[in-house]
C-alpha cells in the first residue's frame, strides 16, 4: 500500500489484507522501490490535501515511477477512493473524479453491483452481485469524454455500478473501472471499511480475496 | 534575465455540469442578483518567471498547465503574461 501524506485508509487497507491471510506492507511515497510485491493498492484518503486536484500532486510522487512500471508491466493495482483519483491524474485510468453533484461530502453506504469479474480485485464475486459498501468522498463523480464511455461500456470496463442511487452524479453511474489490460482498477468505494462481521458488512472481503487467494500470475 | 507575471485561468470544461457554480446562481438570485445566469468556478493561479521573453514565458506556463495545473479532462486554461519592470 501506498502511503502520501495524508493518505488515511493506508493501515485500514493493510489490515483488510490481512483479515484474508495475505500479508500488506506500507511504502512511503518518497520510496522508489515497492519491494517485489504480488500487487499494489493505493488508499484512500486526503493525498497532499487535495491541493490544486484530488490525486494532481500526488501522481508526482517518486513511488508513482515505479507503480506506474508495475502497472505497464502487468501487475495488478487498485486505486480506492483517492487512490482511484491518483491513478486518473496519473493517466493509469481514463476520466476524472470532480465534485459530487450535489455539492456534499458523502459519507454512507451505497448499493453497487459487479459488472465485471474479469480482474484481479474482483475474481472472487460473482457477476451481477449487489453490495452494499461505504462511500466517503467530495469529489467522486466520474467523467469523461463521449468516446471513452462508449468504449468502457462496450469493452465491459466498468466494474462497479451505482445499482439503486447515483449518490454523486457520475456518468453511466459508473463506480469503479478497469484499464484496457484488465490488471489496473479504480473503485470508489471502501471495501477495507466492510470485512469484519462486527461492523455488520463482509461485502468488501472478496477485493481483498480475488488478489490475495488468486493463483500468482 | 526579464521577469513576467503569469496568471493561469482554469476554468471548468463548458459541457461539464458545474455544481459550485450553480449553487453560487442560486445564492446571488437569493440575494436579489435575478439576472445572472450560467455561473461558473474556477480558479486563477499567479506566480512570476525568469524567461528570455514574453513568448517564452507564455510557453513555457502552457507546459505548467498542460503537465500540473490543468486536467485536460475537466479543465480548460487560458495563460495572461505580462512583463515587470
Amino acid at each position: 500500500m501506498v502511503q502520501f501524506p495524508g493518505s488515511n485508509c493506508d493501515e485500514d487497507t493493510v489490515r483488510a489484507v490481512t483479515r484474508v491471510g495475505g500479508k500488506g506492507y506500507l511504502v512511503w511515497h518518497r520510496d522508489s522501490e515497492l519491494q517485489e510485491p504480488d500487487a499494489v493498492i493505493v488508499p484512500g484518503g486526503f493525498a497532499y490535501g487535495d491541493h490544486l486536484r484530488a490525486g494532481a500532486i500526488a501522481r508526482f510522487s517518486p513511488i508513482m515511477g515505479a507503480v506506474t512500471a508495475f502497472a505497464n508491466d502487468g501487475g495488478p493495482v487498485l486505486g480506492i477512493c483517492n487512490g482511484f483519483q491518483v491513478l486518473c491524474e496519473a493517466g493509469l485510468l481514463p476520466g476524472a473524479l470532480m465534485r459530487n453533484r450535489d455539492q456534499l461530502f458523502l459519507s454512507r453506504p451505497v448499493s453497487v453491483r459487479v459488472e465485471s469479474t474479469e480482474t484481479p480485485f474482483t475474481s472472487a464475486y460473482r457477476k451481477d452481485d449487489i453490495l452494499s459498501l461505504p462511500v466517503a468522498h467530495g469529489e467522486g463523480r466520474y467523467v469523461a469524454s463521449s468516446e471513452t464511455l462508449a468504449e468502457l461500456e462496450r469493452e465491459h470496463r466498468v466494474v462497479l455500478r451505482y445499482a439503486t442511487d447515483n449518490p454523486n452524479g457520475s456518468e453511466r453511474d459508473i463506480a469503479g473501472i478497469t484499464n484496457q489490460n484488465r490488471n489496473v482498477v479504480g473503485i470508489m468505494p471502501h471495501p477495507e471499511r466492510a470485512v469484519d462481521s462486527i461492523v455488520g458488512n463482509e461485502a468488501g472481503r472478496a477485493v481483498f480475496e480475488s488478489v490475495v487467494l488468486s493463483p500468482a500470475h | 534575465m526579464p521577469r513576467f507575471k503569469v496568471e493561469v485561468k482554469v476554468m471548468p470544461r463548458p459541457t461539464l455540469l458545474d455544481p459550485e457554480g450553480q449553487t453560487v446562481e442560486h445564492a446571488l438570485h437569493a440575494l436579489g442578483f435575478h439576472g445572472v445566469k450560467g455561473v461558473r468556478v474556477g480558479k486563477s493561479l499567479v506566480f512570476n518567471v525568469n524567461e528570455s521573453d514574453a513568448e517564452n514565458a507564455e510557453t513555457s506556463a502552457r507546459a505548467m498547465c498542460e503537465k500540473l495545473l490543468s486536467n485536460p479532462v475537466t479543465e480548460d486554461f487560458a495563460v495572461f503574461v505580462t512583463e515587470i519592470l
